[in-house]
C-alpha cells in the first residue's frame, strides 16, 4: 500500500524528495541544453569553415 | 584490455557510442527510479525514525555518487595529466558539475533528515565536515578552470586540484570508523553483511542503481557537449586564420 502521509515529517520528507526532483531535472535540462548549443553552434562554424575553404578539418 | 577501451579514449568512437548509451542509461535510470520509489513509499515506517526513514532511499544514493564522481573526476585528471587524452580532460571536466550536485543534495537532504532525527541542521561531524569539504573542492575545481584564460594551463592545475583532492575520498568514506560521529556509521556495506532490513534495502539499492545511471547518462551528455564546444573552437580558429 502506496503511504504518501509522512505525518509531522512530512515536511523533511517532502523538501528532500522535491530538492532532489528540481536539482536533478535541472542538471538534465542545463545538460542537455549545453549539448545542444555546442552541437549547433560546432554545425554552423564547421559548415562556414567548408564553405570558405578555411583549412582542414581538425578533431579533439 | 587497452584495445577494448580504446573507444572511450577515440572522440570519433566515443560520439558514436555515447549517441545510443545515453539514452539507453537515461531510460534505465526512469525505471529504476520509478520501481524504488514504489518500494520505497510501499515499505512500513521505521520503528525508530518513522517515515523519515525514506529520506534515505535518495540521501545515501546521492551521497555515494558524490564519491563515486569524484573518483571518476580524479581518474580522467590522471589520464588527461600524464597520457595528455583530450577527451579524458572532457571528462573530467563534465564530471565537476554533476559530482557538485550529487555532493550538495547529500549535504541538503541530510540536514533535512538531521533535523527531526538530531535536532540540530549540521554538526561539525568528521562525516559531515569532510563531504562539505569534498563539495569545495568541485566548486575549487570548476573555479580554477574558469579563472585560467589559457584552457590547457587551466586543466593542468585543475588536474592537480583533482588528485590532491582524491586524498579526501577515503577521509569520507572511513570517517564514520576513525573517529567517534553523531552520523551514523557503515550500514549496507559493513563488516559481517548489511545491517540494513531487506524492505529497506531494495529500494535503497535499485535508488542508487537509479542514480549511477542517471550519472551515466548525464556525464556522457556533458562530455559530448564538451566535443561539441571543441570542434566549435577549432573550427572558428581555421576561420579566423
Amino acid at each position: 500500500m502506496l503511504d504518501l502521509d509522512a505525518g509531522a515529517y512530512g515536511v523533511y520528507v517532502w523538501m528532500s524528495y522535491g530538492l532532489s526532483a528540481a536539482a536533478l531535472g535541472g542538471l538534465v535540462v542545463s545538460s542537455l541544453a549545453f549539448a545542444r548549443r555546442w552541437r549547433r553552434r560546432a554545425e554552423a562554424l564547421e559548415a562556414r569553415a567548408r564553405e570558405t575553404g578555411a583549412g582542414p578539418e581538425s578533431r579533439p | 584490455m587497452t584495445q577494448a577501451l580504446a573507444f572511450l579514449y577515440n572522440p570519433h568512437r566515443f560520439m558514436a557510442f555515447s549517441a545510443w548509451a545515453a539514452p539507453l542509461f537515461g531510460a534505465l535510470a526512469l525505471g529504476l527510479a520509478a520501481a524504488g520509489l514504489w518500494l520505497g513509499f510501499t515499505a512500513p515506517e521505521d520503528y525508530q525514525q518513522g517515515d523519515t526513514v525514506r529520506i534515505m532511499f535518495i540521501h545515501v544514493p546521492a551521497a555515494w555518487l558524490g564519491l563515486f564522481v569524484y573518483v571518476c573526476l580524479g581518474g580522467a585528471s590522471f589520464l588527461s595529466l600524464v597520457f595528455r587524452q583530450a577527451l579524458a580532460d572532457a571528462a573530467a571536466r563534465a564530471a565537476a558539475p554533476i559530482g557538485a550536485v550529487f555532493t550538495a543534495l547529500a549535504l541538503a537532504t541530510g540536514s533535512l533528515w538531521g533535523k527531526p532525527m538530531w535536532g540540530a541542521w549540521w554538526v561539525w561531524d568528521a562525516r559531515l565536515t569532510s563531504v562539505l569539504v569534498l563539495f569545495l573542492f568541485y566548486l575549487a575545481y570548476m573555479a580554477l578552470r574558469a579563472a585560467i584564460d589559457d584552457e590547457a594551463k587551466g586543466a593542468r592545475a585543475a588536474a592537480i586540484l583533482a588528485l590532491v583532492g582524491l586524498v579526501n575520498v577515503p577521509v569520507v568514506h572511513w570517517s564514520v570508523e576513525w573517529w567517534n560521529t553523531l552520523h551514523q556509521g557503515r550500514t549496507v556495506f559493513a563488516a559481517g553483511g548489511s545491517r540494513a532490513a531487506t524492505v529497506f534495502l531494495v529500494p535503497l539499492l535499485l535508488m542508487s542503481l537509479s542514480y549511477m545511471s542517471a550519472f551515466g547518462a548525464l556525464w556522457l551528455v556533458r562530455i559530448r557537449g564538451e566535443v561539441w564546444r571543441r570542434r566549435a573552437a577549432a573550427a572558428e580558429a581555421r576561420l579566423a586564420r
